[in-house]
């Protein structure tokens, strides 16, 4: 937690080399060179969104025009009016609400109590079973991709979300994300209410979730969007159109209308403008938690 | 609940039970569908097993069948060049991004964010806009290309030769944030009093950087390092959602190769030991960076 504290604060702290007892102009005009630097820079980067959202309310035969027109004209507010007929998109949406909260919801129970047992309660063996468990995060899920496909195939489960709620909500990651939280918990604190005589399932509901709130958000917004952006997944296992997300029905839009450039940039936007707000709002939780997967734990 | 080593035999099984009672949830379903086909997998590497036939053990087989096999080794090559690529690009890039940003300048929030905020979007929606940006006629990168004077601007994702660098660059764009945030991280954990010292010897900035930022960094640096070749071999939805492994051969990277033959053709066995190949490499380059870094620490 700490570790993003000092992020945010560190435009306060004086920047290395602008200290020191000779207080020069210097300072002052490189920090404008740098402002200057990285705005050209987060422009550039940022320039694919612009001309995603700018070809969305354009009229396909104007999205690619020598040069490029920067402002649409007339502006296609249609487009996005089109898209809801062209695919059934709401029920993409569904699908992928359905399964990005379930799988959070999963994912954060399930992984904090592992944090807590594997951070909180030392008995014989506990170590080997955590390394265990860490040691596949470096797996590439290629590995196991074809062992899981059969599984679920012969566990009757294809086509249905549940298929991607199983693959997916008891991840190795989760639990090393929230354990590294808990061990920065003193042990101290949780001595004290066994010592009140609070049980261990106690201790961990109501004393250490409640502090641990940031990492949960931290977890819950990277598992959201991971999840909400997941394409592999739902590919392999979502055949029937009902069932799919909006990754797949952008994809099948995509193959189907491969001209209609403008519908695709809006279908793009569509599905992007969830994770903005998602981010928008949790910013500093997504920082965070990505921070502390570089904390040695 | 610590267990002492003057435990009673009864507190360590009541510590265990406690202790599994809260891991079991989460490791049940990790162990089902991670660890078990990890093992099936292993098992499958040395097994012929196509869709409809049952399973038979054919030991080394498929590890032979590689040799010769043309789509494997374009399939390793290029996810070797890919790493190759994308590694020390999106390694600089992101240092370069971290360090400019450790310092107070305005507007850094959004510097931070915007950097940051590729990582997070769809692969699917990123994929569509850059296929239309580097649309080989018209897209707008060539367009500007043709401004500045090129005549002949590259084929990017339509061409055997440029395709893997439209991926390269992309896969930059799309990861460079994460790292930064990760190297943000260790620039902070670096004590000022190395700056201060430094100035007095009156090292300038560059001197500085090279002297007290690189050392300080230097396990942030490993473990970005490893994160990122880890990620490089894995690349799969990016090939899948931007050119499908080609033209002709020219994008299809190891992954890619399991998919197609594992779940596209049913070849379960083959598409097995092609993974578990990937995985040796990851393993092996992993294990060189660590004891690399060993070495580093103890001199």
């Amino acid at each position: 937690m700490s570790t993003t504290d000092r992020i945010e604060s560190a435009p306060c702290q004086p920047a290395p080399g602008d200290r020191g007892p000779r207080r020069s102009r210097r300072p002052v005009i490189m920090k404008w060179v740098v402002f200057a630097l990285m705005l050209v820079a987060s422009l550039l980067v940022l320039l694919p969104f612009a001309w995603m959202i700018i070809s969305s309310l354009k009229q396909d035969s104007r999205v690619f025009t020598v040069p490029v027109q920067w402002i649409p004209d007339p502006v296609q507010w249609d487009n996005y009016l089109r898209i809801w007929t062209r695919v059934p998109f709401l029920s993409y949406l569904g699908n992928s609400l359905i399964l990005a909260v379930v799988i959070t919801a999963l994912q954060l129970l399930t992984g904090s109590m592992a944090a807590y047992g594997f951070s909180k309660i030392h008995f014989p063996g506990r170590n080997a079973l955590f390394v265990a468990y860490i040691s596949t995060i470096a797996v590439p899920w290629t590995t196991y991709m074809i062992p899981q496909y059969i599984m679920v195939r012969n566990l009757h489960l294809s086509n249905t979300l549940w298929s991607l709620i199983l693959l997916q909500a008891f991840s190795a990651f989760g639990v090393f994300l929230m354990r590294q939280y808990y061990v920065s918990i003193p042990d101290d604190l949780c001595e004290a209410a066994r010592l009140d005589g609070l049980s261990e399932h106690g201790i961990w509901w109501r004393i250490i979730m409640p502090l641990t709130k940031p990492a949960l958000a931290s977890l819950g917004m990277l598992t959201f969007v991971n999840t909400w952006n997941d394409y592999m997944g739902p590919f392999i296992y979502l055949t029937s159109n009902s069932n799919w997300t909006v990754q797949l029905g952008l994809r099948s839009l995509i193959g189907m209308y491969d001209s209609y450039y403008a519908l695709i940039m809006c279908g793009s936007v569509i599905s992007v403008l969830p994770i903005l707000v998602v981010f928008i709002i949790g910013q500093r939780y997504f920082i965070e938690g990505i921070a502390t997967q570089g904390m040695k734990g | 609940m610590k267990v002492r080593s003057s435990s009673s035999p009864r507190q360590v099984r009541r510590a265990t039970a406690q202790g599994l009672s809260f891991i079991l949830p989460n490791f049940v379903g990790f162990a089902v569908f991670t660890l078990v086909p990890l093992v099936i997998a292993l098992a499958l590497a040395f097994m012929s097993w196509d869709a409809g036939h049952d399973p038979t053990f054919v030991g080394l087989a498929n590890f032979q069948r590689m040799v010769t096999d043309l789509n494997f080794r374009a399939a390793l090559v290029n996810t070797l060049l890919f790493a190759l690529g994308t590694v020390p690009l999106t390694l600089v890039v992101s240092l370069g991004l971290a360090a400019l940003l450790n310092s107070k300048i305005p507007g850094l929030r959004f510097f931070r964010a915007a950097m940051f905020f590729p990582y997070i979007t769809s692969l699917v929606a990123v994929a569509a806009v850059w296929n239309m940006l580097f649309s080989v006629n018209s897209g707008p990168i060539n367009t500007f290309l043709r401004t500045l004077g090129m005549q002949d601007p590259p084929g990017w994702t339509a061409s055997p030769q440029w395709a893997l660098v439209s991926l390269i660059i992309v896969s930059v764009w799309r990861g460079m944030g994460y790292y930064m945030i990760l190297f943000l991280a260790g620039l902070q954990s670096i004590p000022t009093q190395l700056y201060e010292a430094a100035q007095m010897d009156g090292a300038g900035r560059w001197k500085q950087f090279l002297h007290v930022t690189l050392p300080g960094l230097r396990p942030t640096t490993f473990f970005v390092m490893i994160m990122l070749t880890i990620s490089s071999f894995k690349i799969f939805d990016l090939v899948q959602v931007m050119t499908e492994g080609g033209p002709g051969r020219s994008t299809l990277v190891l992954a890619y190769q399991v998919y197609q033959e594992g779940i596209v053709k049913g070849r379960f066995g083959y598409a097995s030991a092609i993974s578990m190949v990937l995985f040796a490499i990851v393993l092996i380059v992993t294990i060189v960076q660590f004891r690399m870094e060993e070495k580093h620490v103890d001199h």
